[in-house]
């Protein structure tokens, strides 16, 4: 341990209702914009978005067509690796069991895709069953582009690189296929309560 | 030789506060006691780390304001609201604390009057300081050992700041810089005043037909402003080095 | 669509230079990167490290060619053990010092 600085402690809000997880601090009304790239700036009229299965079959929507699914109203919390949490944060978007209605598939594995090149892989079934969205909206505002807009995944039960910004479809895949962080030493699966931040963790 | 030289600029050494000094309303001065210190070149950093009780680590970089000549180091900290590092280092450090400081750092954004001595081909060709707010800390220390060495290499800086009282280097930056006022211009002012645009630079920076060598240091916006007008006047890309500081508004 | 033209961009706001890498690249190489020459894997573009495009918030170093932008090395700390990935950099050229005592 280095020389200890005294007087300093570190800036950082705990919480005590158990919503915490292990290693987190609570970032208050604060919303950190972490990026490991330049924000991408996809026009509406270029933009789509597609799910491609295990054979190569396309679904695709339109911003359009997108914005015209069922939408739900989501309010969850949020866990980042870089150790901030944010709490109660209310996003709008489509559930990926709704993008997921006309798709049949027998595999087990998703890679998001993104513009920007960024990609993150999540196992199927933690994308299904109402646990995971592609949000458009936060705080009732479109969602700004340092943040993901036009639109972003959001799988909040994970680590936040998880719920990947500008995202622009969803490859199933018949094996694990990892992503931008989890091919440099960041954990495959990524639960924030079992503190699952680096490979090997 | 060389490993030695690579051990010093790698160990983390102890500084002693000598000076925690309220320079002007948003920036204080800290001088530091370094025993050993290797030297540096004018423009390279340090990192200070910090050490809470818990074990709580925090590592912040900040430039060097002062020249290679003075044997004390001097930083200069701007308080930012709700930042972790910087109160502390402002509101909080006092005379006879210790601070863990590793460096000197860079060598990519740095100017010295021995290179130019030591160089034929480019050493005669002036240098172009442009600095938004505290960005200004590397320059102090370049124009301060450009004066101590008596370099005859032509140097300028062109300062931006928002209000004379926010000023850094008084003693230091004198008759080769111009500052320009952003926010609050006194009635007595005879410098410039606004934001640093083609026109300014036209006006106050060495003509791109003397070649200079341009450094530009500030917040993120302000050099990508400056560094893009710079190129638009005709500065070649290749002899601008920028260093940038982040976003001026966030927390550090 | 947001009106990304009125928004500053935070991102773009909050991006440094490769200089700023230095420090901590200095856990890891025993010289100074800062004014080595990388050639981009991605579009050939060579280009001194302290000019690349850092990204330094996420959670490591991404060091990017400011070219094509394309990732050029990506650096973390994590608790025990320091991670480098040079994919990006088809070569890097590094000056080092003859030996003289003095600053690096």
């Amino acid at each position: 341990m280095g020389v200890l600085s005294r007087g300093f402690r570190r800036g950082r809000r705990d919480r005590s209702d158990g919503r915490l997880p292990p290693g987190q601090y609570d970032v208050g009304d604060d919303f950190p914009v972490l990026s490991a790239g330049p924000t991408p700036h996809t026009p509406l009229s270029r933009w789509d978005l597609s799910i491609d299965d295990e054979t190569g079959r396309r679904v695709r929507w339109t911003w359009e067509e997108f914005r015209a699914l069922p939408r739900e109203p989501i309010t969850v919390d949020l866990h980042c690796v870089t150790t901030w949490s944010k709490f109660d944060t209310r996003w709008e978007g489509v559930a990926i069991d709704t993008l997921l209605q006309d798709v049949e598939t027998d595999t087990g594995f998703v890679l998001a895709r993104c513009d920007g090149g960024y990609t993150t892989n999540v196992p199927l079934e933690d994308l299904i069953d109402g646990r995971a969205w592609v949000v458009d909206t936060y705080a009732g505002e479109p969602l700004a582009p340092e943040h993901g807009g036009p639109a972003r995944l959001l799988v909040p039960h994970l680590y936040l690189w998880k719920s990947a910004k500008w995202l622009r479809g969803l490859t199933l895949l018949d094996h694990d296929e990892p992503g931008f962080w989890e091919t440099f030493g960041y954990h495959n699966y990524g639960d924030p309560w079992r503190e699952q931040r680096y490979s090997g963790d | 030789m060389a490993r030695a030289a690579v051990q010093r600029r790698l160990t983390w050494r102890s500084a002693t506060v000598l000076d925690n000094r309220a320079e002007t309303p948003r920036v204080h001065r800290l001088v530091l006691d370094v025993p050993d210190w290797p030297g540096h070149l004018p423009g390279q950093h340090v990192v200070v780390r910090l050490t809470a009780e818990d074990g709580y680590v925090a590592q912040r970089s900040y430039s060097l304001a002062s020249p290679p000549e003075v044997p004390e180091l001097h930083l200069t900290v701007e308080r930012l609201d709700g930042g972790e590092v910087s109160p502390y280092l402002t509101e909080e450090v006092r005379r006879d604390d210790i601070l863990e400081l590793r460096g000197p750092i860079g060598g990519y954004f740095v100017w010295s009057a021995a290179a130019d001595r030591a160089d034929g081909e480019h050493g005669r060709r002036p240098v172009q300081l442009v600095a938004g707010g505290s960005g200004v800390a590397p320059f102090l220390a370049m124009v301060d050992h450009h004066r101590r060495q008596d370099s005859s290499t032509p140097l300028r800086l062109l300062y931006s700041t928002r209000t004379q009282a926010d000023v850094l280097g008084r003693d230091v930056i004198g008759g080769t810089t111009t500052v320009t006022l952003t926010r609050e211009v006194p009635a007595d002012w005879r410098g410039e005043t606004g934001r640093v645009d083609a026109d300014m630079l036209a006006r106050c920076t060495f003509p791109v037909a003397d070649r200079p060598r341009i450094f530009v240091c500030g917040s993120t916006p302000f050099v990508e402003s400056v560094a893009a007008t710079l190129i638009d006047l005709g500065h070649d890309p290749s002899w601008i080095r920028l260093e940038r500081y982040g976003n001026s508004g966030e927390a550090s | 669509m947001t009106d990304t033209d009125n928004r500053r961009d935070l991102v773009a706001a909050r991006r440094l230079d490769g200089n700023a890498a230095a420090g901590p690249l200095a856990d890891l190489f025993a010289v100074d990167l800062t004014e080595a020459r990388s050639h981009c894997a991605s579009c050939g573009t060579t280009a001194m490290l302290g000019a690349h495009h850092l990204y330094a918030d996420s959670p490591a170093l991404v060091l990017r060619c400011p070219s094509c932008t394309e990732v050029v090395l990506r650096f973390a700390a994590q608790e025990g053990r320091l991670l480098l990935d040079l994919r990006g950099s088809q070569l890097l050229v590094v000056p080092v010092p003859n030996g003289e005592d003095g600053p690096a």
